[in-house]
């Protein structure tokens, strides 16, 4: 807030006692320092979940094998296994698949939501996403397991419904909410002389939506789909309980798969403290640390490069 | 020919057709709009009816019991109360002071958006990595060992970045010339906040604050490995005792234990599910009560 600094108001001002500017400098130095909190535990984050892995990860851990091979043997007897290929492409289907669903409705409901409602419906719609995007995930998990599941067998002929269709559509019911609500920002960032000037030419509020609307909110909505993705990467439980557990690369959408975030839930418990096994774990952790710490950033930057544009 | 007169303002085949596809257009948007609300109302209407008739005094004031196939609910949601009590305790003032510092002090410098960039990472670090997190720090570096606290602080960390960001937006609502009209009175910048900026916003501030610390009843992942237990037979008695809790007990009735009866965790998830929406729609409702009734 730039226009704040330049009125900035002077704290020591005749008549005030030592006492009061004291106590407020403390707090003020406790106000900023809670400021820098967010930082502070994002760092953290990172190093206490490198560190618990880390003898795994600086000595025995091959970077070339744990990236890319499909092998996820972490209980053999003798011959321990810690590839994570197969988890990861099990994330990465069930991902794209969620955001097939979620980038449609979300953009569509987004444009809805923004251009064509006014007044009472428009904030009843906002309610209802704000509520969608409140349902907890292990209760998302919970319709997968009794109403998805069966239905997939009987519509699909699946041998088991708790697969990448199951956990696919549910990460992308669980998507939807973030994706409207950025992407109805982004639309409402957009001047309203932008939209003035296109219905005067006699465009109807479509042509100003796809010509116009479109263009200028690109990289809002671009971030909308962006947080999306991130979303459903990191979404745990809902897939531990929707998406079975073979470790395996799908070959369709009725196969079941294991992502990287479901083997920490279900493994982590079983694991000895301090273990290979358990440090595999963590280093998993710091993969998908990684991961969505590129998609988030990635989103961010392209927000602030369309700001710094207009 | 009929057509002879042109009326000068008619609509050419163009007009209509670009009048035609908006037409499909607005319905098929709201169509796709609509199909949002159809798995919210599914979902409440399907708990309801599966899970209301085992919703009686007993499920709710009892403990489990014959290996959780029997028996209530009632260490669950005190466990969660616990959670959501402790963790709102210790991430509101620290997500509230941040709001201010970032809303009411800081310059945009690159300390600034640093600070910003963390809380958009913050708010992205998924839960199952809160989880890892907690368990390297609080458990085991803070030696908090599986309990209350350690599982509290875990949600807290994560709930931070929303409860910042919802802060920030009430303190932003109150208009830049009330903060001048009491600088110009001589008041220093904190005198301004205490005296101005906070009775203006409070109410959006809690409200906001509710809405998000509520959304960490529903989280399970963080608190598996951090404090949640599969089952307890006494309710804790201090922040250093596991609990259990609704989501963690949603998870087990429907995972791991067999011969559950059917109801039972519809039952759980519509009172995790009630629990969390009832708050959520009061807050939400609060929120939009106060917009209107803003006075600048």
């Amino acid at each position: 807030m730039p226009e704040l600094t330049e009125h900035a108001p002077i704290a020591a001002r005749p008549g005030r006692s030592l006492a009061a500017l004291a106590a407020e400098r403390v707090l003020e130095l406790l106000v900023r320092i809670c400021g820098y909190s967010a930082t502070f535990f994002v760092f953290s984050i990172f190093l206490f979940v490198l560190l618990s892995g880390s003898d795994f990860i600086l000595n025995r851990l091959n970077p070339g094998e744990f990236l890319l091979s499909t092998e996820w043997v972490p209980t053999s007897v003798t011959n321990k296994r810690y590839g994570t290929l197969a988890l990861t492409l099990g994330t990465l289907s069930v991902t794209s698949l969620a955001m097939l669903i979620a980038v449609p409705f979300g953009l569509g409901a987004a444009v809805y939501v923004s251009e064509f409602t006014t007044g009472r419906t428009k904030e009843i719609l906002k309610v209802i996403i704000e509520l969608l995007a409140a349902i907890p995930s292990v209760v998302w998990g919970f319709i997968g397991l009794v109403i998805m599941n069966p239905l997939i067998i009987d519509w699909f002929g699946a041998p088991i419904g708790l697969n990448v269709l199951n956990g696919g559509v549910l990460l992308g019911l669980m998507s939807v909410p973030i994706i409207v609500s950025i992407g109805e920002d982004a639309l409402k960032a957009v001047p309203d002389s932008y939209r003035e000037a296109s219905l005067a030419m006699g465009a109807t509020r479509w042509q100003t939506v796809v010509h116009v609307l479109f263009p200028a909110a690109r990289s809002g909505l671009l971030a909308a789909v962006l947080l999306g993705v991130g979303r459903a990467i990191g979404e745990t439980i809902a897939v531990l309980m929707a998406t079975g557990h073979s470790v395996q690369i799908p070959h369709s959408v009725l196969d079941s798969v294991r992502t990287l975030t479901a083997t920490i839930a279900s493994e982590l418990g079983e694991t000895a403290r301090g273990s290979d096994h358990y440090q595999a774990l963590f280093a998993i952790g710091v993969l998908l640390f990684t991961l969505t710490f590129i998609v988030n950033l990635s989103a961010d930057l392209i927000v602030r490069g369309a700001r710094g544009q207009r | 020919m009929d057509e002879a007169v042109q009326l000068p303002f008619a609509p050419t085949d163009a007009t209509r057709r670009s009048r035609r596809r908006e037409a499909i257009a607005r319905v098929f948007l709201g169509a796709m709009t609509a199909m949002l609300v159809v798995p919210l109302l599914a979902i409440l209407g399907l708990l309801v009816a599966e899970g209301l008739p085992a919703l009686t005094w007993e499920f709710l004031l009892t403990s489990p019991a014959a290996g959780m196939t029997a028996g209530g609910i009632f260490p669950a949601i005190v466990g969660t109360l616990w959670l959501v009590g402790v963790s709102l305790a210790v991430a509101a003032p620290i997500g509230v002071m941040a709001a201010i510092y970032l809303n009411e002090y800081a310059t945009d410098n690159w300390g600034t958006r640093i600070i910003n960039l963390a809380i958009v990472n913050l708010a992205g670090v998924p839960s199952i990595v809160h989880a890892l997190f907690g368990v390297g720090a609080f458990v085991l570096f803070l030696g908090l060992g599986t309990s209350i606290l350690a599982a509290s602080l875990t949600l807290a960390v994560m709930t931070l970045p929303v409860i910042i960001a919802s802060t920030k937006e009430a303190l932003a609502a109150v208009p830049l010339s009330f903060r001048q009209a009491c600088w110009v009175l001589g008041a220093s910048r904190w005198q301004t906040i205490r005296h101005v900026v906070l009775p203006n916003s409070i109410q959006g501030i809690l409200t906001g604050v509710i809405l998000q610390v509520s959304r960490a009843a529903g989280e399970t992942a963080p608190i598996m490995f951090t404090g949640a237990a599969f089952y307890l037979p006494f309710l804790p008695q201090s922040v250093q005792d596991q609990c259990m809790a609704l989501s963690m007990h949603l998870f087990t009735l429907s995972t791991q234990v067999p011969g559950v009866p059917e109801a039972m965790p519809y039952a759980t998830a519509l009172v995790l599910l009630a629990l969390v929406m009832t708050v959520n729609l009061t807050s939400i409702l609060v929120r939009s009560y106060l917009r209107a009734r803003r006075k600048w």
